[in-house]
Parts: structure tokens; sequence; C-alpha cells
């Protein structure tokens, strides 16, 4: 083949930075971390902090489909209140009637139906409305947690199960639930990213859309499963948090998980103008949050600062990105 | 010819040592040259040779790795293209560059606009000059047009218009004449000497070397990043430069014509769509190469986006071996048979950020999967459109931005055929492609043909259309004017039916 004289090495840099620029700054995050305090690397201490970022782990799984694409998703945050909410009362309504196992089980059902049908009511409005992701999904922000103050009257939603917490709390070989299930859910999301269609296909549109179009590709479709996806992932991050708690308060529940998602998304690599992105990535992003957060705490930072250093870190990523471009 | 105005035989630029590498890869190696003022400066060579590379180090886009550059006696650093712009160098780049939701004459004063006092802008003097200006280059442009809505070949001419605004020294132009027809490229080739005129230097990329020949006071040839030569233009044949760009003699580009094979494939009647298409109506034979010429707007790319669904249609039908299809999406186009390959390479063609290998099978993908993609199958396709069409990437895991224009191009028509179609739709499937890869695709094309795949041909290039079409469709304001065949179809034939002189008014 006609490949001459020009070695492999060429391979731009900025592809590197997205394949491995956020695991470099975990390692030296986590290097700098087991220095500054001991405690960090006892291992009950690496649990929490993997379980604790679990819940916008997950929905950051998602909301990288949706990034990707070249959309956005807001609404996140609320939309785990509102099926958090929503799946507490399933339970309460069905607890008496079909034995808790049973109820356990339509309870996430209906989670995971909602989970899809917010996302559909976001696709909607911006693929057939042709509202602008952002907006859309600021509307349906403000919408799903209103719903949720108005069934719960702004007061908690509680379950009156006592097996439903087992789920969120309980561990396998010692890693917490959430945990596992947010890496089985990235070896998944990874794989259909990369080696499927349907993953082909979100770059595609999201590098751009019209040349998308003309090469037969439903773009609109593709645009509207993602939000599909990130619908999914709230779900199942709403069934794991309100398990946890046996509770959900329809104030406090998924407040700002929003920024967190989005947050972990870009750190991983991905850009916000989409095209290109990888799952591993917003893992280490996540990650990444969730030992910025531990370490502030543990040498005592006011938790108010903490946003502070979050959104310089959120700052900080965009403009290393920027510079590699 | 008078080529320099006397006293003004003075070097604006002059080049020494210039190379530029990209991670350890050299793709110009050590250019020396003295650029005159007031000349016509050419600069030919093969796909990748390197011509953009060297221009994008004059225009500021790229820093040399070696080398400097003198501008009129001296040395300057041009670090970005700002500084380009101070000192006169004034470059219009070989992909469209324009803010698509930005209109015409907003694009055309980006950065350099008329102010009111301190604030205001002076939208009504800066529509007046743009204007004037895209009128001075006989084209009939509204300043308060959408980017967007503009034909590739109305784009150029807007570049064009915006580069000349700001009187510039220098005027760098890389293969401004790409996707123009003969009219666009006859008043650029005239403003360019005019300018020159005007003791403006003039430096032009191209790989139509007829026009080369015919503006250029001087033609550099480069070969792998070196100069071959650098000579003044008379004392060169079209053959001559050809010759030198691909190192080895030449034979005759077009391959012989191919006889249609006698049925129907595609036949379409009445098509027309809103404001730029009225009643078209022509069959396709199995195997023929069915050209279609005409002016800038004269609804050949129009016709060709309502054939595979982008355009809505007001009325007419579309027929396969006989039977009526509905095409209201490429996908719909693709089922039936019917591949397009867009004018139009960044914009629609091809995705840069994707490699050659994704590009190549991003229309076709579903030959490659059943649930997960067969990697191994989609590099193999990959790797044999690089063979066939003799791609020039330093691996097929490279993005397509670090892929030369005609590369690109190569890539993007591999994407057009990987899902095998029956009707192809070529629209501008040379452009930028230079005369040595020029041939192979003509005989890639006719080795197409052969096998019963059937081909319209849309382009701006007569020679191309002469060459290789069987029956030829002149297009005018939407309208089939006329269809040539055999002994009909030459310059003079399509140019009266192009403009009106033949053929049903309009
Ligand atoms: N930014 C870049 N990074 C890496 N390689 C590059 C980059 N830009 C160009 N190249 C390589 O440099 C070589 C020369 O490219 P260049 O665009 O100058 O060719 P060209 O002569 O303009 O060709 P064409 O006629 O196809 O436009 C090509 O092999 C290309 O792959
Ligand atoms: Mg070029």
């Amino acid at each position: 083949m006609n490949i001459r004289a020009i070695p492999k090495k060429m391979v731009p840099k900025r592809l590197d930075y997205e394949r491995f620029g956020s695991l470099y700054a975990l390692i030296l995050l986590f290097i700098i971390s087991s220095i500054a305090s001991p405690y960090f690397l006892q291992l009950q201490n690496i649990l929490n902090i993997l379980r604790q970022v679990s819940y916008t782990g997950i929905i950051a799984l998602g909301m990288t489909f949706v990034i990707i694409s070249g959309g956005i998703d807001l609404s996140v945050g609320s939309m785990t209140a509102l099926v958090g909410g929503i799946v507490i009362l399933t339970l309460n309504k069905f607890g008496g009637e079909i034995g808790e196992i049973g109820a356990i089980v339509v309870a996430i059902v209906v989670g995971m139906l909602l989970g899809l049908v917010g996302g559909a009511a976001n696709g909607l409005i911006i693929t057939v409305g042709k509202v602008a992701p952002f907006v859309a999904t600021l509307g349906t922000m403000a919408i799903f947690r209103s719903l949720t103050l108005y069934i719960s009257n702004a007061g908690e939603f509680r379950s009156a199960s006592s097996m439903y917490p087992e789920l969120g709390m309980g561990d396998l070989i010692g890693i917490p639930v959430p945990v596992w299930i947010m890496l089985g859910l990235a070896v998944v999301f990874h794989i259909v990213l990369t080696r499927t269609r349907y993953g082909r296909y979100v770059c595609a549109v999201g590098s751009n859309e019209r040349v998308a179009r003309y090469a037969a590709i439903k773009t609109e479709v593709i645009r509207f499963t993602s939000y599909l996806v990130v619908g999914l992932t709230v779900a199942v991050s709403a069934v794991l948090l309100s398990s946890r708690l046996n509770s959900i308060s329809s104030t406090n529940a998924g407040l700002n998980f929003e920024l967190d998602a989005i947050a972990a998304v870009i750190i991983g690599g991905t850009p916000l103008t989409g095209g290109s992105g990888t799952i591993p990535g917003t893992v280490f992003g996540a990650i990444i949050l969730g030992i910025i957060n531990n370490m502030l705490n543990m040498l005592g930072v006011s938790p108010y600062l903490q946003g502070t250093v979050k959104g310089l870190v959120i700052i900080g990523a965009v403009l290393i990105q920027g510079k590699r471009r | 010819m008078q080529s320099r105005m006397d006293g003004m035989d003075g070097v604006i630029i002059k080049t020494a040592g210039i190379s530029k590498e990209f991670s350890g890869v050299y793709v110009l190696k050590d250019i020396n040259v003295e650029i005159r003022r007031g000349e016509v400066f050419g600069i030919v060579g093969e796909n990748g040779a390197g011509k953009s590379t060297f221009i994008k180090i004059l225009g500021g886009t790229y820093t040399p790795s070696e080398g400097q550059i003198f501008f009129d006696g001296k040395p300057v650093h041009i670090r970005d293209a700002g500084v380009a712009k101070r000192i006169g160098i004034a470059m219009i780049p070989q992909e469209v560059n324009l803010v698509s939701d930005l209109n015409v004459y907003e694009n055309i004063f980006l950065g350099n606009e008329y102010r009111v006092g301190a604030w205001l802008l002076d939208k009504k003097k800066m529509m007046s000059k743009a204007r004037e200006l895209l009128h001075d280059l006989h084209t009939d442009i509204a300043p308060d047009e959408r980017i967007d809505r503009l034909s590739v070949a109305q784009k150029r001419m807007v570049e064009i218009a915006k580069a000349i605004t700001h009187d510039p020294k220098v005027l760098i132009m890389d293969e401004p004449t790409a996707s123009l027809t003969q009219y666009e490229i006859d008043v650029l080739l005239d403003l360019m000497r005019r300018l020159k005129e005007r003791g403006v230097t003039v430096i032009f990329i191209s790989h139509r070397l007829k026009e080369v020949k015919r503006v250029c006071d001087r033609v550099m040839v480069l070969r792998d990043g070196e100069t071959v030569s650098i000579d003044s233009a008379t004392d060169l044949s079209e053959h001559e430069i050809a010759k030198r760009m691909v190192g080895r003699e030449l034979d005759t580009i077009f391959p012989e014509k191919v006889e249609a094979q006698g049925t129907t494939v595609l036949r379409v009647e009445g098509l027309s769509v809103k404001g730029v298409l009225h009643d078209v109506s022509f069959d396709l034979k199995k195997g023929e190469i069915l050209g279609f010429a005409g002016l800038i707007g004269a609804g050949r790319t129009e016709l060709a986006e309502a054939l595979i669904g982008v355009r809505r249609k007001t009325s007419g039908k579309i027929l396969v071996h006989d039977k009526e299809c509905v095409v209201n999406s490429p996908g719909d186009a693709i089922r039936h048979g019917i591949a397009y390959l867009s004018e139009d390479r960044q914009g629609i063609g091809i995705l840069t950020s994707f490699n050659l290998v994704a590009n190549t099978t991003l229309v076709s993908l579903g030959k490659y999967c059943r649930l997960l993609i067969n990697a191994r199958k989609e590099r193999e396709k990959a790797r044999f459109y690089v063979d066939a069409f003799n791609i020039k990437a330093p691996s097929i895991e490279t993005r397509l931005e670090f892929l030369s224009g005609g590369n690109q191009q190569k890539v993007s028509l591999a994407k057009s055929l990987d899902p095998g179609p029956e009707v192809f739709i070529l629209d501008e499937p040379t452009r930028g492609i230079d005369v040595n890869a020029k041939k192979e695709i003509y005989d890639f094309i006719r080795q197409l043909v052969m096998s019963g795949i059937s081909c319209i041909l849309i382009s701006s290039e007569l020679e191309e259309i002469i060459g290789m079409c069987s029956r030829v469709a002149v297009m005018r304001d939407g309208r089939i004017a006329g269809i040539l065949e055999g002994d009909r179809i030459c310059e003079e034939e399509i140019m009266y039916y192009a403009t009106g002189l033949k053929g049903r008014a309009s």
C-alpha cells in the first residue's frame, strides 16, 4: 500500500490526550493524594470514593453519548429526583399486595420506563420540535423538579420497605453494588460506542450532521435515542440512590447531578462540541472529581469552597483540550 | 507577453531553505524561491506534493520547521494569519472557510467592518461595497444572502471578493478554480491579470494545467515536497509540466468511451423542485455515462440532491428499472441503488475528524457488521481503496484532516462507491485531483461502467464531460436545455445550450 515514507508515529497528539489525558491526570492525582494523606490509600476510603461517584458516574456514561452526538442534557438531576420519588411511591403502593420482592421488581421496571419516557420527552422536543438541547433540557429540568415537589408536597418520599435498601447498600466480594453497576455499564457502553454501528453513527452525527445525513444516517433517530440512553442511566442511578437512602428528598435529591455528570464527560476528554469521546475517559473523569472531593474533605477545606475547586478543574480541563487543538 | 512592469522588477517574497515537518516527517524540503512583484506565480504538483503546505507557511497558518522568509527584502516571521494580513498577504485556502451563519457581506468584511463612529457597524456602506466587489467578479450573488444557501462555486467567489477587499500586495489562491465553470474561471483569470497590472503579486495553485499556462508568468513544480523546477510558463508545454509533476511520461488521459448496453436503468420524468428545477426529464441506460453540463446555478447539483431525496420534489417521478420509487432521504436512494458523490467535500462528503477507515465505510457500514463491526473486514476494504486510488496517507488510521485535499477527495469517492450502487451520481469527481490521479479515476469509472454500473457525471470541466460521456445533458436555469449525442458533444455546442443561444427558452 501507499503509505510511503511517513511513519506511524505521526498519530496526532490530541488523540493521545483524548485517550489517555484523563488517565494521566487520574494517576497524578492519585499519587498526590496518597502523599498528602495516609488515610487516602485505605481500601475503605477508595471504595467510598467509588461508591460516591457511581451515581453521577452512571449518568455520565449516558451523558457521554448525548454530548458526542452534539447535544446536552441538563435535566438529569431533577429527573433523578422524579424517577426516584415515583419508584418509592410504586414500591409503597405494591408492597402490601404482591410481597416485597415483587414490589421491588415492579418499582424498578416502572423506574426504567419512566427514565425512558423522560428521555423520550427531551428527545422529541429536541428532534421534532427543533428546540436547542440546552434550552429544551433547561425547560424539562424545571418541569421535572417542580413535578417532584408537587407530588411530594415539597417533602420526602419515604419507602416502607425493609428489603429495598439492601440493593443500594449491598456489596459483592467487598465492592458496593453501585460500583459494579457503573463498571458493568461502562464496559457495555464502551463496546457500543466503539464497536457497533450505533456508536459510529453517534460520533458521525456529532462530528458533522450534514455529512451524516447525506451518508444515509437517520440523524434525528440517532439524536433521539441518545436521550433515551441517558434517560435509562438516570433511572438506574435513581433506583440505586433511592434504595441506598430508602427515601428521596424532593428538594435535594439529584441536585447538581447535571453539573457532575457533564464535568465527568468533559474532564474525560470529550469535547462539548461533540464528534468524539471515550467511555473510559468519562469513568476516569468521574473518579477524578470524586478524589478531589475526598481530598478536600480530608484536608478540612470548607465544603462551600469545594464547588470552586470543581469549577476550576472543569475550566482547566477544557483549557488543556483547547491548547491541544 | 509583457510580463513585468518596468522599474518594479524587485523580489517581493523570497524563501531561503524552507522546510516543514509534521512529527518527524518532512513534507517540504529546502524550498528556495524568489517571487517577483507583480507576477503571477504558479505552483503545481501531484496530490500531497506539499503545495498547500507551502502557501500555508506564507499565509501564516503553519510556521516553517526550518528556513527564513524575506518579504520586500526584510526577514519576516509570519507567526499567524494576522501578521500575514498586516504585511499585505491575503490567502484563499483550498477549503471554503466562511462563517455559514453569517451572510455574504458580513463574511466579506469579517474582522474589517466599516463603522459609523466607534461602535456601530455601517451596514449600508458594507452592503454597497460588497455589491460592487461581487459585480466586479461578474456574479449576481446578493450581498445579504446567507452563506449556507450558496453553492460551492458561489462561496468560492465570495472568498475571492473577501480576499481582495483589503488591497493585498500578495494574493495567494489554493485551487480557486476547482468547481468553477469556464465562465467564472475566465472572470477569475481576467481578475488575476488586472491585479497584476496594479502590481499585485498572485500565487496560484491549480491542477488545471491549461489555465496555469494561460495565466502564469512562471511555474514552480513540486514533487514529494521538493522543487523540481521553476521556469517561465511560456517555455513549458502542458505536457511537459505534467511530466515533471509525475516524474515520468504520461499517456492519453481519457480512456476509450464505452457503448451503453441498452436497457434503461433510471428514468426521471417531469422532476421539479420549487424555485430551482423545472420539469426535468431524462433516462439513463445500463453502463452509460450521462454528462450534465451547465453554468453555475444551472441546477445540476440541485438535480442530484433531488434524486437522492435531500430536496423536496414538487412534482415528477423517479423510476428505477421502470418501477416508480419513493426517494425522500439518502437512505431511500441507497436502497434503490443510487449513490452520490458530493461536490462539497468537507461540507457533505467526508468527516474530517474520522479516520480513513471510518470514512470509507460510513455509508456502507451495514455490510461490515452483525452485532459488532468487523474491524478486520473494514480495514481490508479501506486498504483496497488506498491501493486502487493510490491514496497518500500516513496510515489508514489517520484522520482525514491531515490528508491533502486531493487525497481527501479520493476517500470521498471511495465512501460513495462502497455501497455498490447501480446508479452513481458523480458531482465534480476529480475536483482537486492531479493529472495522474485523474487518469486513474477515469479508468476506474470506465471499469465501473463496463461492469454495468451507470453514471451521471456532473462536471464543470468541459474536457472531462467531452472526454468521458456518451451523452450530455446541458442544463440552464433549472431546465434541460438540450441533450447532445455523438459528434455534437463539443465545447461550442455545449456552450450554446448552456448560455441560451440554443435550446428551449427559459
Ligand atoms: N497538519 C498536518 N499534519 C500532518 N500531515 C500533514 C498535515 N498537513 C498536510 N500533511 C501532509 O503533508 C503532505 C502534503 O500536503 P499538502 O496539503 O501540502 O498537499 P498538496 O500539494 O496541497 O496536495 P493537493 O493537491 O491534494 O491539495 C500530505 O502527505 C499530507 O498528508
Ligand atoms: Mg492542497
